[in-house]
């Protein structure tokens, strides 16, 4: 038996601290961890591929003298009323009752400011929400919370929500303490209750259905608007083929990385595929459908940069969709929050009562949100002002503009849906190979027979 | 102004039948419109939004008269799945027997199927009021939120799983009660309610025939010492 103390204290690979602490909580509770902020463990990335920027073989254009073009059009399907964008980043859904409303408020403003369309969700729509933002997109959620025809009437576009990234094939819960009477009253469900959402729509249950329900959206809408369908990457490929056939106009895709408001840590960190792998297969199912560039695509889950827009483009999509990044634009996650006199008032205190600290903190399931994003308590939730919180999501969303356009432009292409494969490489062969794009230095495509 | 108006369905697509519901029916104002040979069509008299009788004259497919708003819309024959889906008020009866999820997520007004309903019959039911003439299937009223569900026949396996605060009447046997969902004693208030439900929905029973159920609330707050009997 060694003597060597460094050997004697070595970790188990399977039974690490992680390991014995989550057996013990298990042990202790009974209970499984509820949280948000998305998977915290590694997976592949746009963070693993690089542009292939313009030198010789590629003529670059002008950084900051040479237009480009970034309009985005979503939905030239079957809708009579297309949604036209100055930008191809857009505002995911997250639900008042998750968020406040003066954050819904402020998701409405930015938008609009940047030319750009922001979502409703779970709780339906607020006429705060609606009066701010001048291009909104309408979640049919299986909950049908909220769910209401002059609403929809009211709605730029319908999405079809059939699950999301962070948990794909689960439903949600809101937890009591933040369902208000106000939350309460929208989802007519008594005060204070744990609301437990529906992982499937309640009148319809398979692909045939939803191409007549989509219709039915349709008819009572006159197809005017176009109709969006969510799904949370699983089986990518046979997913987007189905949602096409049902009729979509558009097909977002949203990736593992997606955060989330509240769910069982084993469905973020456990279920559905990265961003990086999904968006290949849904352009492949798009193509093999004859329909790129007819059904356009979003792709969301983890996108944080310019960059990281940038790539998403390049593989194929027509658009992204932001949630996490855009509540720490707002302020998630941040030490303190800003007053209207522009004055920033620590709360490191407040993280601390909730067992976290700012950059760590999961907490949005409790409402207790010291930064006054994701909460309903009258007392948190005007820590968050509309109008300094749209300033800081339109500096956030016009960065990754500028830096969109900037790699745009590196890469020789006057308009950023000019992006495409070719100017890709990878840094691991896993990269490679989920975004079927050739590892750096080569020409090699794995799984593709290419070298 | 016409009193009636007929809209064939051999001769126009349910895209123009509705087309007319939402625009020029505003402004003829018609007492009543018929739709002939609706044929198991989808979506007939989706999205109404006016104080109009439309009589559907025939077997008719899914989500018909779905999203109603003030519209009272007869069906004359069956319908396919989801007739009156989130309906917000108004009325909508069906004559003959209607398949799945009935009534789902309605907000408001009332549905009356005369003859039975399919398994989950007021799903993730909001408010709206359901009378069933006939027998309801399995998983009916599956997270109904509230409203009411009121069923003459009898009802499938698992009537009222995870019930929030919607309630059940009915007049046959219950084959089984889901998760959370208890039988109670009739009271003053819910024979004067059924009763009053029947005769809106013209249906000759007594109230006191009838039994009630409504959720225990056991499982409002989470608790994972329930067995996954959500």
């Amino acid at each position: 038996m060694s003597s060597d103390k460094s050997i004697q204290r070595e970790e188990s690979a399977s039974f690490n601290e992680h390991s014995l602490s989550y057996i013990r909580q298990a042990a202790e509770y009974g209970l499984y961890e509820i949280r948000g902020m998305g998977a915290k463990r590694r997976v592949p990335s746009f963070d693993d591929l690089i542009f292939l920027s313009a030198s010789a073989s590629r003529y670059p254009l002008e950084g900051y003298r040479e237009k480009c073009e970034s309009k985005t059009v979503l939905g030239t399907r079957y809708a009579k009323q297309p949604i036209e964008l100055e930008i191809p980043i857009t505002i995911a859904g997250m639900s008042f009752g998750s968020l406040s409303a003066n954050v819904k408020e402020a998701l409405g403003q930015a938008a609009t400011q940047m030319g750009t369309s922001t979502t409703t969700g779970d709780g339906g729509m607020t006429p705060e929400e609606r009066e701010s933002s001048k291009t909104l997109v309408y979640q049919c959620l299986p909950s049908r919370y909220g769910f209401n025809p002059n609403d929809l009437r009211k709605a730029d576009a319908i999405e079809m929500v059939l699950g999301q990234g962070a948990k794909p094939g689960g439903g949600g819960m809101l937890l009591g303490q933040k369902v208000s009477p106000r939350v309460a009253e929208m989802r007519t469900l008594p005060e204070g209750i744990d609301q437990r959402s529906a992982c499937r729509h309640p009148d319809w249950t398979g692909p045939d259905d939803l191409k007549i329900k989509i219709e039915e959206l349709r008819e009572i809408t006159d197809w005017k608007i176009p109709v969006y369908v969510k799904m949370g990457a699983t089986r990518v490929r046979e997913d987007v083929k189905l949602a096409v056939k049902a009729g979509a106009d558009v097909v977002v895709i949203d990736g593992m990385q997606g955060g989330t408001a509240a769910t069982q840590q084993v469905f973020i960190e456990h279920t559905g595929i990265p961003t990086l792998a999904a968006l290949p297969l849904a352009v492949e199912a798009l193509s093999d459908m004859n329909v790129l560039g007819e059904v356009q695509l979003i792709i969301s889950g983890g996108i944080r940069t310019g960059a990281d827009v940038a790539k998403a483009l390049a593989l194929g999509a027509d658009a992204v969709s932001i949630g996490q990044g855009v509540l720490v634009a707002l302020g998630c996650n941040h030490h303190a929050y800003q007053r209207a006199d522009g004055e920033e008032v620590d709360v490191t205190g407040d993280y601390a009562k909730l067992g976290t600290a700012p950059g760590y903190c999961h907490h949005c399931h409790t409402g207790q949100c010291p930064v006054g994003i994701t909460t309903q308590d009258p007392e948190l939730e005007p820590r968050l002002i509309p109008e300094v919180g749209a300033k800081r999501l339109k500096n956030y969303l016009q960065v990754l503009n500028m830096e969109l356009t900037t790699l745009a432009r590196a890469c020789g292409k006057s308009n950023v849906h000019h992006l495409e494969k070719e100017d890709l490489a990878a840094l691991t062969v896993e990269a490679a190979a989920m975004a079927k794009v050739p590892l750096a230095g080569t020409s090699w495509i794995p799984g593709t027979g290419s070298v | 102004m016409v009193s009636l108006k007929q809209l064939d369905l051999t001769d126009l697509s349910v895209r123009q039948v509705n087309e007319y519901l939402h625009g020029e029916l505003l402004e003829e104002c018609p007492a009543r419109v018929e739709i002939l040979n609706p044929d198991g069509l989808h979506s007939i008299a989706a999205g109404l939004d006016k104080e109009v009788e439309i009589d559907i004259l025939g077997h008719a497919g899914y989500f018909i008269a779905g999203m109603n708003q003030r519209a009272r819309v007869t069906i004359h024959g069956n319908v396919g799945w989801s007739v009156a889906e989130n309906m917000m008020s108004g009325v909508v009866r069906v004559k003959g027997h209607a398949s799945e999820c009935a009534g789902a997520s309605g907000h408001g007004g009332l549905l009356v199927i005369e003859g039975d309903a399919s398994s989950r019959c007021g799903i993730s039911l909001k408010g709206t009021e359901i009378v069933v003439g006939g027998s309801v299937g399995h998983f009916s009223a599956f997270m109904a939120q509230a409203g009411t569900l009121v069923v003459c026949g009898d009802a499938g396996p698992n009537l009222g799983d995870s019930l929030y605060e919607a309630t059940i009447y009915v007049r046959g046997s219950i084959h089984s009660l889901g998760a959370d969902a208890r039988e109670e004693e009739m009271q003053a208030d819910d024979f004067e309610k059924v009763a009053e439900l029947l005769s809106r929905a013209e249906m000759n029973y007594d109230a006191r025939e009838f039994k009630r159920v409504s959720s225990a609330r056991s499982l409002y707050h989470w608790n994972a010492d329930a067995h996954q009997e959500y």
